[in-house]
C-alpha cells in the first residue's frame, strides 16, 4: 500500500513512446492521404488540360479512337469497351472457378489437403503477369484458334481467360479466408438442425460470410481492371468496339502502355490523352468501390 | 413401472416391456475415444421419454462428449471413436445404415453459447424446416415455436430483425425455439444457462418444465440446485464414469455413492 502511493500518477516516459508511436503512425497514414490526393490533383490538372482542346462529349461517347495518327478522333468507348470485354471475362472464368475453390478449402479439404493447395494458389498469384500474356499467346490462342478457326492470333477472349486465370487465387484465398472467419458454432448450430454439409456451406456459411466473399470478387475485378501487360500482349493494340471476343481490342491500360512506350512529347495532345484515359480509369475504379461499399451495407449478414 | 429398480442397474433384465418403451435412449456399455484416449468409459443409462434427466459432474467428466454422441455431433469431431450401442427406439444410433443427418432431425440439440445464425428471427427459425420439406404455414410454424419457447411476446412485432440484435437469453430462447420447429423427438442441451443472467435462467427452466409433455429432455448442467429443481432423473460422471444414475431426489438426498454424495452437497475435493 505504502509503496503505492509513492508512485505518482503522473504521465510516465512509457505514456511518452506511445505518443510518439501514433504521431508516427499518423505520419505514415497522412503520406499515403497526401500521395492519393496528388495523384487526383495531377490527373484532374492534365485532363482539364485535355477537355480544352476536345469536348468531353467527343471524348466520353465518342466511337472511334485514333489519338496519334490524322485525322485523330478522341473517342474513349472502344478503350472502355475493350478493358469491360476482358474484366467480363475474366469474372466469368474466376468468380464460380474461384468461389468453389474456397468453399472446397474451407469446408471440404483435409487439412493435408489445404496444405497442398494453398501453396499452389500463392504460387499462381506470384507469377509475373507478362508471363500470363505469353501464355495466353502463345498457348490459350492456339487453342483456341484450332476450336473456333476465326480468332485472331490478338483477341479479348484469350486475354479474359488468362486473365481470370490470374485473378482467380486472389478470390479463392480471400473467400476462403471470410468462410473460414464463419464462427464454428454457426456450422454446428445448422448441422444439429439436420442440415447437410451441401446446406450448411450454401444457406449458412456462404451468407454469412458474404461480405468478405463479395469483397474478395470486388478486389478481383479491380484488379482484372488495372491488369496491363498480359492484356497488352495477348489483346493486342486495336481500338475496337465491335461484340466479337475473337477480335483484336485495346484496354484502356494497353493504351496508356502504347503511349508511355512511344516517344510522345509531352504537353502534346497525345500526352494528356494519358491522363484522361487515367482519370477515367480512376474514376471507374472508385465507382465499383463505392458500388461495392453500397452493396455490402445492404445485403451483408453480420455474425457477432 | 419398475422405476424404483433405477438406482441398481440399468441393464438389469427384470424390466417391464413399458419401461423399455418409455425409454427414448438407451445406452449400453457406450466409450467415446479422442484418437484412441478415452473421454467417457463404459457408460450404461438411458433416458426416459417425457422426462428431463441431467447430466452433472465436474469439468472434463465428459458431459459433453457424451451429449454430443446421442445426436452424432462427434462426427465431426476428427479422430472420435465410440464402443457400445446407443440404441435410439429400436435402432442401433451407430448402426451402418443410419444416416446421420436423419437422426439430428430428430434428436435436436441446444449450445452452451447461443448461435443464432445471421439471419432474422423469423428465418431462424424456418430455415431447417424449410430444408427439410416442410408444408405447412411458416407463419403459424415460427409464432408456435416462438411461443414455446416464451419469446414471442418480445418479438412478435420484430419477427424481420436481424436475431443478432437479441439480448443473450433472449437468443438462446431463439435457439430453443429453432431446435423446437424441428419438432424433435429428444431436446439436448449443453449448459444452456450457463452464459445467462438468473432471470433469463429462470425462463428457460420454465421453459423446459413445460416442454416436457412433448419432449424428452437431457440436459447437461453445472448448476446443482437446476438439476435438482428441473430434472426427474439425475447422471453423476466423473473422470468419464457414470457414477451414479437414479432419480433426481434419491440422487440428490440419498445418493448411493459417496463420491455423489460430496459432489452434489459442494465438498468435492
Ligand atoms: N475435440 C476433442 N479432442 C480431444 N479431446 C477432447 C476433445 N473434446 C474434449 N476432449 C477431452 O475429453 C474429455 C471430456 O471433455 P468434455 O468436453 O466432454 O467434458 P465436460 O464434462 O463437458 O466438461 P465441461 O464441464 O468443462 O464442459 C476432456 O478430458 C477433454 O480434454
Ligand atoms: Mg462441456
Amino acid at each position: 500500500m505504502a509503496e503505492a502511493a509513492n508512485q505518482s500518477i503522473k504521465k510516465s516516459g512509457r505514456r511518452f513512446g506511445e505518443s510518439c508511436i501514433i504521431s508516427w503512425l499518423t505520419v505514415c497514414a497522412a503520406v499515403s492521404v497526401i500521395t492519393t490526393a496528388a495523384i487526383i490533383g495531377l490527373l484532374l490538372k492534365e485532363s482539364l488540360v485535355f477537355f480544352e482542346n476536345v469536348s468531353p462529349a467527343d471524348f466520353f461517347f465518342g466511337t472511334s479512337w485514333v489519338p496519334i495518327l490524322k485525322p485523330s478522333s478522341y473517342g474513349v468507348l472502344p478503350l472502355v469497351w475493350g478493358t469491360l470485354q476482358v474484366t467480363i471475362g475474366a469474372a466469368i472464368v474466376a468468380i464460380p472457378l474461384g468461389l468453389a475453390c474456397a468453399i472446397y478449402l474451407s469446408e471440404y479439404a483435409s487439412p493435408k489437403m489445404r496444405a497442398y493447395i494453398k501453396p499452389v494458389l500463392e504460387l499462381l498469384a506470384g507469377i509475373p503477369t507478362i508471363v500470363y500474356g505469353y501464355f495466353a499467346l502463345t498457348f490459350v490462342t492456339p487453342i483456341l484458334r484450332s476450336i473456333f478457326p476465326d480468332v485472331q492470333v490478338f483477341n479479348s477472349l484469350s486475354a479474359a481467360i488468362v486473365v481470370g486465370i490470374m485473378i482467380l487465387p486472389m478470390i479463392a484465398t480471400l473467400s476462403d479466408n471470410a468462410l473460414r472467419a464463419v464462427p464454428e458454432s454457426l456450422r454446428q448450430g445448422a448441422y444439429a438442425l439436420g442440415a447437410t454439409s451441401y446446406e450448411v456451406t450454401t444457406k449458412v456459411v456462404v451468407p454469412a460470410g458474404l461480405s468478405g466473399v463479395m469483397a474478395s470478387f470486388l478486389l478481383a475485378i479491380s484488379r482484372a481492371i488495372g491488369e496491363t501487360m498480359a492484356v497488352t500482349i495477348a489483346a493486342g493494340q486495336t481500338p475496337n468496339l465491335s461484340l466479337s471476343m475473337f477480335e483484336s481490342i485495346q484496354t484502356m491500360t494497353a493504351y496508356i502502355v502504347q503511349v508511355s512506350l512511344g516517344d510522345t512529347p509531352a504537353g502534346g495532345i497525345a500526352y494528356q490523352t494519358l491522363f484522361a484515359v487515367g482519370g477515367l480509369l480512376f474514376i471507374i475504379t472508385l465507382l465499383i468501390n463505392i458500388v461495392s461499399q453500397l452493396v455490402l451495407s445492404k445485403y451483408r449478414e453480420v455474425y457477432e | 413401472m419398475s422405476e424404483l429398480a433405477f438406482a441398481e442397474n440399468s441393464t438389469a433384465t427384470n424390466e417391464t416391456v413399458e419401461t423399455i418403451k418409455d425409454k427414448a435412449l438407451d445406452l449400453q456399455e457406450v466409450s467415446i475415444l479422442y484418437s484412441g484416449n478415452p473421454a467417457v468409459k463404459k457408460v450404461s443409462c438411458y433416458f426416459m421419454r417425457n422426462k428431463i434427466t441431467s447430466i452433472i459432474g465436474p469439468s472434463g467428466c465428459g458431459k459433453s462428449t457424451l451429449l454430443r454422441a446421442l445426436n452424432r455431433m462427434n462426427d465431426f469431431i476428427h479422430g472420435v471413436t465410440l464402443e457400445g450401442k446407443i440404441m435410439f427406439a429400436s435402432e442401433d444410433l451407430y448402426g451402418p445404415e443410419v444416416d446421420p443427418v436423419e437422426v439430428r432431425r430428430r434428436i435436436g440439440m441446444v449450445f452452451q453459447k447461443p448461435n443464432p445464425f445471421p439471419k432474422s428471427i423469423y428465418n431462424n427459425i424456418a430455415w431447417a424446416p424449410g430444408i427439410n420439406g416442410f408444408e405447412g404455414s411458416k407463419d403459424e410454424l415460427v409464432e408456435h415455436s416462438l411461443k414455446q419457447a416464451a419469446l414471442w411476446d418480445e418479438v412478435k412485432d420484430r419477427l424481420h430483425d436481424s436475431a443478432l440484435n437479441l439480448s443473450g437469453g433472449q437468443q438462446q430462447r431463439l435457439c430453443i425455439a429453432r431446435a423446437l420447429a424441428m419438432d424433435p423427438e429428444i431436446l439436448l442441451m449443453d449448459e444452456p444457462c450457463s452464459a445467462l443472467d438468473p432471470i433469463s435462467t429462470a425462463h428457460i427452466e420454465d421453459l423446459l418444465f413445460d416442454l416436457k409433455s412433448r419432449y424428452t429432455i437431457v440436459i447437461v448442467t453445472h448448476n446443482m440446485h437446476q438439476a435438482s429443481r428441473i430434472s426427474d432423473y439425475t447422471a453423476f460422471m466423473e473422470m468419464g464414469h457414470l457414477i451414479e444414475f437414479g432419480e433426481t431426489e434419491q440422487v440428490f438426498t440419498k445418493p448411493l455413492v459417496k463420491r455423489t454424495e460430496e459432489y452434489v452437497t459442494g465438498r468435492f475435493g
